[in-house]
């Protein structure tokens, strides 16, 4: 597959504002629309227009559909605390009628967003005038049935449901159940499971807060719902664990099903073994037969059946290991990478530094590093695979480790469910490449 | 050499002499702490130090990242308790016991990194800590005298509930006592909340934000004002607090 640049979406001047700074990037089931969610609490979605008649060979683009202010910043008064209005997650439902519906969460408030088209309005009122001024009912001498008459394309974004203060920790999880009824969410500590209706009751499913919180060594950093067993869900933890549970054994699961764990390389230990371990992300295959990790220098595959060990591991940017104390004391190394796979799972990404994203392919084993920069942004144009120099000569072409911009970091990306088509979302900026289409 | 029947002491070996007054238990830590590679031990040392200032710093006006504290504190407890097998850990704290004001922690620091020259050569392989060795030493540049009082301080008290004691509330309410309840069932209880409070403060003649600090003080819960102003309260907070925080 031969990647091209599509379209860049967000502002162009170097200082950018950090309510800009996109937090989250979901492509909705059928790949129709993109959402992004920034630390300013705004979700921006993006809709594929038809592919022109015109030009055939050439993908759609994606232009801005609907913009709102999902989350607000709040104060906790309890404990004289900011809550951030920054979106953690979005997570899309899938569609039953005419509207689209997404979930939306910050760190302690889910939002169900209702997102409809409306493109009539009724005129011909009979209790209001047609610029709504309410007329006097005595005046109303025959009765008429108000026409329904086209108008231009609006579309509204209303919050239908608010879940909210079931959450004391902050929330870096949201998954639909495949029942489409129910969804989790998690917090470091704890996960519930909700119903889409209700709001004011969600069930504790997972408790790992010790009695005494000095006692606390390891938090869930992420889960997910099985993507057909609506009773299996998993979640990870800071010490590079991952739980599989199933719903049906108990009410509380805290004793889990499945406990995947790689057995640690004693030759590599060192006090920044744990850290570099902590699982970021956490994403089931399509299939449901495999899911992929994100630890902080590597990807793994791993398949359900097997606790013991991932059947893949990929290194993303292991030229860092070296790094490592220098990344910890600069707050790199708990930068959180999220991983996706494709359509097919025949191929799964994930963002590192200087603007750089990584794909690796399942099937022929080959990798490739791609950049999402400004200069390759030119319509259609075919992007380069970029290496970073590990050794001492560097080629031409290469970067060396050194000149790296840790402040460039790619943590979240989405590949389209159906088409070779991603989101790389580059600090403020979102990117649309595609392959190239011969 | 020696007069006939004098046993060779430990400190003839041609190292450096050891200070402290019990001097047989001291000399063993310290023979340990020798072995050790003066450039790991001062790697281990600086990263310990960054650790606790990075947990310090935590106390910021966002809830700070519970992974990224739990993940340091494991990490300080992991140095710990290296430290502690090597005896290293108790001549810290035996030095930061002594110290009496900041300047000390230098002298401590400073004792520690002498004695582990002709040592280096003999020392164990370090851990694999990082490829740059020299780039890592020069962490230690970080100012020598505030973290210092924040390592004692640190090492003094329970180590956790200084970690995570701001993601509990220190005095949770006890439970509610049925017969009291019921008496006071007709009590409004909003009409005690902060928020009740802070609402009440802005039904007053229009004030500057510094008046509202002064006058929360004096001031005890005025009558309820309507909700519409509540938004605009909790701007005037979020402004004030900006002010107080200097963000």
């Amino acid at each position: 597959v031969m990647w091209c640049f599509s379209q860049v979406k967000g502002a162009i001047d170097e200082d950018v504002a950090e309510a800009d700074i996109i937090s989250t990037v979901e492509f909705n089931y059928s790949g129709e629309l993109l959402a992004t969610g920034d630390k300013g609490g705004r979700v921006v979605i993006f809709q594929h227009e038809q592919e022109s008649k015109n030009r055939p060979h050439l993908r759609g683009e994606y232009n801005v559909y609907s913009t709102f202010q999902s989350h607000e910043p709040e104060f906790d008064y309890l404990k004289s605390l900011e809550i951030e209005e920054k979106i953690n997650k979005i997570r899309w439902l899938p569609q039953q009628n005419a509207a689209h519906f997404l979930l939306s969460t910050n760190d302690k408030t889910i939002k169900l967003w209702k997102i409809s088209e409306r493109d009539k309005r009724a005129e011909g009122y009979n209790l209001k005038d047609e610029d709504g001024r309410l007329r006097d009912p005595f005046r109303i001498t025959s009765l008429r049935v108000p026409v329904l008459m086209p108008m231009d394309l609006m579309v509204e974004a209303s919050p239908r449901r608010i879940f909210a203060n079931a959450h004391t920790y902050h929330i870096n999880s949201i998954s639909v159940n495949s029942d489409h009824e129910t969804y989790l969410s998690a917090d470091d500590l704890r996960i519930n499971l909700w119903h889409l209706e209700i709001t004011d009751r969600s069930f504790n499913i997972v408790d790992i807060k010790p009695a005494n919180m000095e006692e606390l060594t390891e938090v869930i950093t992420a889960a997910e719902c099985h993507p057909h067993q609506c009773n299996v869900f998993v979640y990870s933890s800071s010490k590079g664990t991952i739980r599989l549970c199933d719903m049906r054994a108990a009410a509380l699961c805290d004793r889990h099903s499945k406990f995947f764990e790689e057995p640690e390389d004693p030759s590599s230990r060192s006090f920044f073994s744990e850290i570099i371990s902590s699982i970021s992300d956490v994403k089931f295959s399509h299939s449901g037969r495999y899911m992929m990790t994100r630890d902080y220098l590597s990807v793994k595959v791993w398949d359900l059946n097997m606790e013991n060990r991932p059947v893949e591991t990929y290194q993303v940017h292991e030229y860092l290991r070296s790094k490592l104390c220098s990344l910890y004391e600069n707050d790199c190394i708990f930068d959180k990478f999220e991983c996706c796979w494709n359509g097919s799972d025949s191929a799964i990404m994930t963002g590192s530094y200087n603007n750089f994203f990584r794909m690796f392919d399942r099937n022929t084993r080959r990798d490739i590093t791609l950049e999402a920069s400004r200069e390759s942004s030119k319509p259609r144009a075919t992007l380069k695979p970029r290496k970073v120099s590990t050794g001492g000569k560097r080629k031409k072409d290469e970067i060396s480790v050194d000149s790296l911009d840790f402040n460039k970091k790619i943590l979240h990306t989405a590949w389209h469910p159906k088409d070779n088509v991603i989101a790389v979302a580059a600090t403020n900026n979102l990117y649309i490449f595609q392959d190239k289409i011969n | 050499m020696f007069p006939k029947g004098t046993k060779r002491k430990f400190s003839d070996s041609g190292e450096e002499p050891v200070s402290s007054s019990d001097q047989g238990q001291a000399a063993s830590s310290a023979a340990a702490a020798r072995t050790l590679s003066s450039s790991y031990s001062l790697q281990r040392q600086s990263l310990l130090d960054m650790s606790l200032i990075k947990l310090q710093l935590c106390h910021m006006l966002v809830e700070p990242n519970l992974c990224r504290s739990v993940l340091i504190a494991n990490t300080v407890r992991q140095i710990q308790e290296e430290m502690t097998q090597d005896g290293t850990w108790q001549i810290m704290t035996q030095a930061l016991a002594a110290a009496q004001c900041p300047a000390d922690r230098l002298v401590a620091t400073e004792v520690l990194c002498r004695q582990t020259d002709a040592a280096a050569q003999a020392g164990q392989s370090p851990k694999p800590f990082s490829g740059d060795v020299e780039t890592e030493v020069t962490m230690s540049t970080l100012s020598p005298v505030s973290p210092q009082l924040s390592s004692a301080s640190y090492l003094a008290g329970p180590f956790g509930e200084q970690v995570f004691g701001t993601f509990e509330i220190k005095h949770p309410a006890p439970p509610p006592d049925p017969a009291l309840e019921e008496l006071f069932s007709d009590v409004d209880p909003s009409y005690y909340d902060l928020d009740t409070v802070l609402t009440g403060m802005q039904s007053a003649p229009k004030m500057g934000p510094y008046d509202l600090l002064e006058s929360l003080s004096s001031h005890g819960p005025t009558a309820l004002s309507s909700s519409s102003s509540c938004r605009s309260d909790l701007n005037e907070l979020d402004h004030i607090m900006e002010i107080i925080v200097g963000s």
